[in-house]
Formats: C-alpha cells, structure tokens, sequence
C-alpha cells in the first residue's frame, strides 16, 4: 500500500510570532521554518507502517514556495521515498489545497493519505476533512492509534470526553493528533539519502486547480494583552485576595 | 439569510457547546436577518431535539433521527447536512471534537472556504479568529456566497435553554455511506463539572511528577472548590492523566471563572488555551514560569506544600 503524506512549512513552533505594525500579517521575514509538528508526526505514522511493512512506498506533497523543497527533504530523511512539490506563491487555504491532494491522490492512488490535523500558522484544521470528502473516502481525524487491517483501518480518535474507535474502509484519510507518535531525527546518512531521493516539481495549473484565496484577510492584530498581577507570599493571602475578588465564597 | 446549527449532543442531551454556537448564528442574522435552525442529527435523539426547541432564539429544530447519525459519523452527517443546505446560506457547527470533524467534510462538499473557530462576528461576511495559537487575530472576509463556520464556544454568551418554542420538523438524509463503522468508546466518566463549561478549573503540569501525585494533590483541591480537572499538554503527554484533560490550543479551550495553574509552567500552547479566563491563580516553585505573566495571583513555593495547604484553608 502506497501512503501520501502532505507536508507544509510553517513557522517554526519555537519562534514568537510577531504581528506586522501595518496589520498586514505577522513577520515572516528572516523567520525560522519548519515542517508542521503535526505533519511530522503524519510523516513517522507513515514511515512506521513501512517499517512494519504494511506500507510499500511513502510519497510526501508538499503546496507552497520553493523553499517547501526543505521541508520535503526533511521528511525524505526521516524515512519517506519521493516528494512532489506544487509550486505557487499565493498564500494557500485549506480547500485550495485539498483540490490539489485530491487529483494528486487521484493519480497516485495511495491506500491511506495522512496528515497532521491542523497547521499550526493558521490553525484551520479543515485540509484533511475536505480532503476526504472530495474523494468521498472516510476520515480518522486526530488520531492517536492506526492499525491498517484488511481492507480496512482501525483509528483511535482523541474526542472531547475521551477517546473513540472507528473502522475506516480503505483507501481513507487520517489526521494526526500529538500523541500518535514521537517522530524520530533524521540521522546523518540518512539526510545525505535524502539529497538523491526524487522531487517531482508541479504547478497548481497541472491539476487545474485555482488555488485563488477565497477569504480576504482584512488586518492581524495582537490579542488583547494580559498584564501580570501580583504575588503573594503565604498561602493565607492567596485565599484572602480570591475571597476579596469574589473568585471563592 | 437563514442559518443552520449544528446541535452538540448525546442523543440524551444537548451540550453547552451548542449554545455558544446559536448566539454566534443569532449575531450573524442580526447582521444579514432570517432564521436560526438548529439540526439535531442522531439516534433515539427525540428529548435533544424537543430539548432544542426550547433554546432561545432558535425558530425552528430539524430532527434526523436515524442510526447512521448516532455517533456522528462524519461520512454520514456531512452529506445529511449538505443535502439541506440547498434552504440555507450559512451552517454553523460548534468548535468542538465533532464539529471540527463535520464542518470542513460539508464545506468542501459545498465548494465553500471554511471560517474556522470564529471569536466574534463583525458583519455578514466578517468574522475574527485566533491564528498562530492565539498569538495574533485575524479578521477575515469571506468572498463565498454560503458560509460555513465554527465557533469557539468561549468566546460567545450561551443562549438561554428557555424562552424559545421551535417546531421540530423530521428529516432525512443520504443515511449510512458504508464508509466508516463506530466501534466504540472509552469515555472519561467523572462526577466533576466538564472542562468546558466548568466555572473553576483546577489544573496540573509535569511537576506533579506521577500519576498518583496528580490525583492525590489536585483532585482534592478541585473537589472543594468544585471544579473540573484540567492538565498540561506535558502532564498528558507523561500519561498522569487521559487526553481529554489537556487544556491548550490543541486541547480545550478554557475560560472559567478561576483557572488555577499547579506546577504548569506555562507554555504557549497551554496560555492560548486559557488565558481568557477571568481570574489565574498559578502555582510554581519557578519564579521566573512564564506562567506568571499571565497569572492575577502568583504563589512562588513547592507545590506539595502549597497544595494541600490551600485544599485544608477553603
């Protein structure tokens, strides 16, 4: 079974994102980038399940700026096999994008495609779930346990009271939650492997796909700030202050 | 412009979630007018809907009571709600783990970009959401002619659960797509308020150290003060507590009354989770825990000590 693993660069989850002072968007220039954790973890599942042998080969997509080569190399070392890349600069939205995984997963025709749940620049979590239903394929979202089967595959959910189980037909889509998976560092052999592993490059006209954004961002702003309030020495003040703000009886 | 909701619910009752949802959809009628309708899709879900109908606000209450929808199988709901859409210009699902997994499976089923996890709504087409975990709002206009949005459930006044006297008119949609099967569920059961709507949140980190220490020390301080259980990703993530503690951007997202922070150190993945609640209390032996900065009450000591002390004094 083939899995298709799309990738995106975001900003680095270390980095303190700073909002521009023209309320145009946050700072990207001279920011460190990385793979999506999320999507990290998707790439583990994968390389895991080959690993196991469940899976015969790994193609990573990635859809953004060149520079998205990086973060398809870095999944080419932890362990994937071949990357497509669909080059624009258009700032990409989630249905933008599950057009194109749609048609690239038309042609590759993978068993499984997994992907994090949610990006962590934008924070949609939607791309996974429009994915599946432009194929008409199930979905696992935010899943913490994969067990492919025959025919099928068995996902653990993490839902809001706990954890669900279903029962997926294949081929379907799964989203990784945080706790699928630790991803591994890529080793150094394996990160110069990588440097030869192939990268189909694409555009978005060669799916027929207008990746036009449908949503206008009209500013970014900064949250509202919350100032620090003080500290108490004792135990005793600690209840005294909650008893004076009415936060106890 | 008329409005559907998706209703939050387990086939016996309606979630709270819900009614943060029908104040956004009321907001946006109030900016475009026509109706809310809430759907309540399940099974054996009657008393939800008839529960529905009261809620203030809503004028009238779909009911798709059917197997399929029992367990809110997105493969099954998703085109249940497409194939009413055709009566309706914008769908509005709650944030939470069901409505996250609907709502984008109906948005891309009506060719519609998402708006997803809204805090406020400016106009018709306007809308406000967190992006980078909170660290930066962006307000976003959607160009699409049908809406399909989410809503955190925080950042909106629940309707009232009385006052209202919908219809509740019976539907039906595609039923079982044969793509997914439900195989069961292991479900925190607590006597605790849930995390979400709880009005005092009680919350531990990785310095509790175990699993034992965490129940011993933190769930008797959150029974005297009568409030639900919440976790760092760190203290889920080191198996003190099951996954649906964790308060943060990925996790819940909380704002209570009186958030108290044990040993969490504040990261600002757990900040974006609860940092709109209205009075934080944080506990830390770390002077420097960057929880500090967001804390109304800051008490710089050994948990351990601190605790159990606090527990014995309320």
């Amino acid at each position: 079974m083939k899995i298709l693993v799309p990738v995106k660069r975001v900003v680095d989850y270390n980095v303190k994102v700073r909002v521009k002072s023209d309320q145009s968007g946050v700072e990207l220039a001279n920011v460190k980038m990385s793979m999506n954790p999320f999507d990290e973890i998707a790439v583990e599942e994968a390389v895991r399940l080959k690993e196991k042998g469940v899976a015969s080969e790994i193609v990573v997509v990635s859809i953004g700026v060149q520079q998205c080569q990086e973060t398809i190399r870095t999944a080419l070392a932890m362990g994937a096999d071949r990357g497509i890349l669909v080059v624009t600069d258009v700032p990409t939205e989630s249905l933008g994008v599950a057009k194109v995984l749609a048609k690239i997963a038309a042609e590759e025709q993978p068993g499984l495609v997994i992907l994090g749940k949610q990006a962590i620049d934008d924070d949609a979590n939607q791309t996974g779930q429009m994915l599946a239903a432009l194929l008409g394929w199930p979905q696992g979202t935010f899943a913490s346990k994969v067990e492919p089967g025959d025919g099928h595959v068995t996902v653990t959910r993490e839902v809001d009271g706990g954890l669900e189980t279903v029962e997926l037909k294949l081929p379907a889509v799964i989203t990784t939650d945080l706790r699928l998976n630790e991803p591994r560092y890529a080793s150094l052999p394996n990160i110069m492997k990588a440097k030869s592993k192939p990268i189909a490059m694409k555009t978005p006209a060669d799916y027929g796909v207008d990746l036009a954004p449908r949503l206008e961002v009209l500013k970014v702003t900064e949250p509202p700030r919350r100032s620090a309030g003080i500290k108490v020495k004792t135990v005793d003040e600690l209840v005294t202050k909650l008893k004076e703000a009415g936060a106890i009886a | 412009m008329s409005i559907l909701v998706l209703a939050e619910h387990d086939n016996a009752q309606l979630k709270d979630a819900t009614l943060a949802a029908v104040t956004a959809a009321r907001q946006l009628a109030g900016h475009a007018g026509g109706e809310v309708h809430l759907l309540v899709a399940g099974e054996g879900c009657r008393a939800v809907a008839e529960a529905a109908a009261k809620v203030e606000g809503v004028a009238k209450v779909l009911c798709a009571d059917d197997p399929a929808y029992g367990h809110a199988l997105p493969e099954n709901v998703a085109p249940l709600v497409a194939s009413l859409m055709a009566g309706y210009d914008a769908f509005v699902a709650p944030a939470t783990s069901r409505g996250k997994n609907v709502a984008p499976r109906v948005a891309a089923m009506l060719d519609v970009a998402q708006v997803s996890d809204i805090l406020s709504v400016e106009g018709a087409d306007t809308f406000t959401r967190p992006i980078y975990a909170g660290n930066a709002i962006a307000t976003v206009r959607t160009k699409d002619a049908k809406k399909v949005i989410t809503v955190r459930g925080t950042a909106f006044p629940k309707a009232a659960m009385t006052g209202g006297s919908a219809a509740i008119e019976t539907v039906s949609g595609p039923g079982d797509s044969g793509l997914a099967v439900f195989r069961g569920a292991e479900l925190t059961a607590s006597e605790r308020p849930e995390l979400t709507s709880a009005k005092i949140i009680v919350s531990g980190g990785r310095a509790l150290g175990s699993s034992e220490a965490f129940h011993t020390t933190i769930e008797p301080l959150a029974d005297k003060l009568g409030a639900a259980v919440g976790a760092s990703r760190a203290a889920v993530d080191a198996g003190y507590v099951p996954n649906d503690y964790q308060v943060g951007q990925t996790g819940k997202i909380v704002a209570p009354e009186l958030y108290v922070a044990v040993g969490i150190s504040g990261a600002i993945q757990h900040l974006a989770g609860m940092k709109d609640s209205k009075i934080i209390v944080a506990i830390n032996k770390d002077e420097e825990a960057p929880i500090f900065q967001v804390a109304d009450f800051g008490l710089v000591g050994d948990l351990f000590q601190v605790v159990p002390e606090l527990t014995a004094k309320l």
